[in-house]
């Protein structure tokens, strides 16, 4: 077992694809939450496999593509703190802020670098002791615990270099965001890598209160297929639950260790998101015993929320109430290589994965 | 970015192992892994650290829920 390739079985595939037809009897939109998912849905080609009545929208979902232009603007401004090094995961380097990325800013003399993992960052705080290190702490669940760990291991060493600028954000508050926003949406396809963490408990208000099916999904080809399947079964039958299709990955009450890390050190509050604005609850701060640590005393304080670009529809792709294609810019004035807009960045965004992968 | 990759784990010291990560061998962390995990082991890793340990029997049932569903 290799936890991989027995999902991605051609016969498995086709088999699952035919029972979808079978049980599909309505029109039926479901929004993948999770831009990990996105991909997969284009790389495989899934969409081409699925019936004509069945729609797939991306949600918002990838955590590069939600942090807003004040948050880049705040890590670009962390970077002017003389003898600093700012330290990032790759996805955020070309990320546009107001006036410049952090590629730009680092072309301009800026000492930013990207680090694979949370302790990368303390390695480098450890190393440059005259240095002042700041880890940008970004992403959902799934990473939220690493920098966890990070904070914990910093404060045991005493390290006093190293600070985190914390980004993170919630997941399950946003979904009803969106809802209550108003959507087209029938049911999630939920986020398997964020739900290994939480576990799919958190996601019962948006089956019960809202009724909106959710499954929790896995990666491979046969696992999303499967998700639609059960989804689509759901909604023909009438009902509205949280289910887990990615069995060997999610519990329902998820990760202990890793949520009690997440809660020893951070504590909730509201957070912005590109395109929907601020969501109750779905941002996470330093708990004021490691205020020590926290790297916003550093950052400009005079930066306020800022618009999208004039034109840029990230905000109603990032909702699913638009496809990246009917975006006026796509593929114009914005691409991968020359992006206006976050879903251009990230190689997660939906308009990159559009992109790529020539639409639909 | 929540991309988890599945990981076989070829050391341990304590919290710390290497992990064979589609044929590379990196240093991971098992300090926030949901259950103890061992030498031969696969986890999920997740931008250097396991957060969660894969059990065979899950996976199988999965497979067996997908080809049940091919009837």
């Amino acid at each position: 077992m290799k936890f991989a390739s027995e999902f991605r079985d051609r016969e498995l595939v086709s088999g699952i694809v035919e029972k979808i037809g079978d049980v599909c009897r309505h029109d039926w939109t479901l929004m993948e939450f999770c831009g990990t998912h996105t991909v997969a849905i284009f790389r495989h080609g899934l969409k081409t496999l699925l019936p004509d009545r069945l729609r797939l929208v991306s949600g918002p979902g990838c955590p590069v593509c939600v942090t807003s232009r004040a948050d880049i603007d705040r890590i670009l401004s962390l970077s002017d703190t003389p003898g600093s090094i700012v330290a990032t995961y790759g996805d955020m380097m070309k990320v546009p802020g107001s006036t410049m990325n952090l590629s730009e800013r680092r072309a301009r003399g800026a000492d930013i670098r990207m680090v694979y993992s949370s302790y990368d960052a303390i390695a480098l705080a450890e190393k440059n002791p005259e240095k002042k290190v700041f880890f940008i702490g970004i992403g959902f669940e799934t990473t939220a615990p690493s920098t966890a760990a990070a904070v914990l291991k910093a404060a045991e060493a005493g390290l006093g270099n190293f600070f985190v600028l914390a980004l993170h954000k919630r997941t399950p508050p946003v979904v009803g965001a969106l809802i209550e926003h108003g959507t087209s949406v029938d049911g999630f396809i939920c986020p398997g890598h964020v739900c290994s963490i939480i576990g799919a408990k958190p996601l019962e208000p948006v089956a019960s209160v809202w009724k909106k099916p959710c499954v929790v999904a896995g990666f491979e080809p046969s696992d999303v297929l499967q998700a639609i399947y059960m989804l689509i079964r759901q909604l023909e039958e009438g009902r509205s639950e949280v289910e887990i299709e990615y069995l060997r990955a999610v519990s329902y009450d998820g990760n202990a260790n890793a949520l009690a890390a997440i809660d020893r050190v951070f504590a909730t509050t509201s957070s912005e998101w590109r395109g929907i604005g601020m969501v109750e609850d779905t941002g996470l701060m330093l708990r004021d015993e490691f205020s020590r640590l926290d790297a916003a005393p550093f950052t400009d304080r005079d930066i306020t929320s800022r618009p999208d670009p004039a034109g840029c529809k990230c905000g109603d792709v990032l909702r699913g109430d638009l496809i990246p294609t009917q975006c006026p810019l796509f593929g114009k004035t914005c691409t991968p290589q020359n992006p206006v807009g976050p879903c251009m960045v990230s190689s997660e965004g939906s308009c990159a994965a559009y992109y790529q992968y020539a639409g639909e | 970015m929540c991309l988890a990759i599945p990981a076989l784990i070829v050391e341990k010291d304590g919290v710390r192992a290497k992990a064979n990560i589609g044929g590379v061998v990196r240093e991971i962390s098992l300090e926030i892994v949901d259950l103890p995990a061992e030498v031969g082991d696969y986890v999920l890793v997740h931008a250097g650290f396991a957060i969660h340990k894969l059990e065979k029997e899950y996976a199988l049932e999965t497979l067996r829920l997908m080809r049940e569903v091919l009837g």
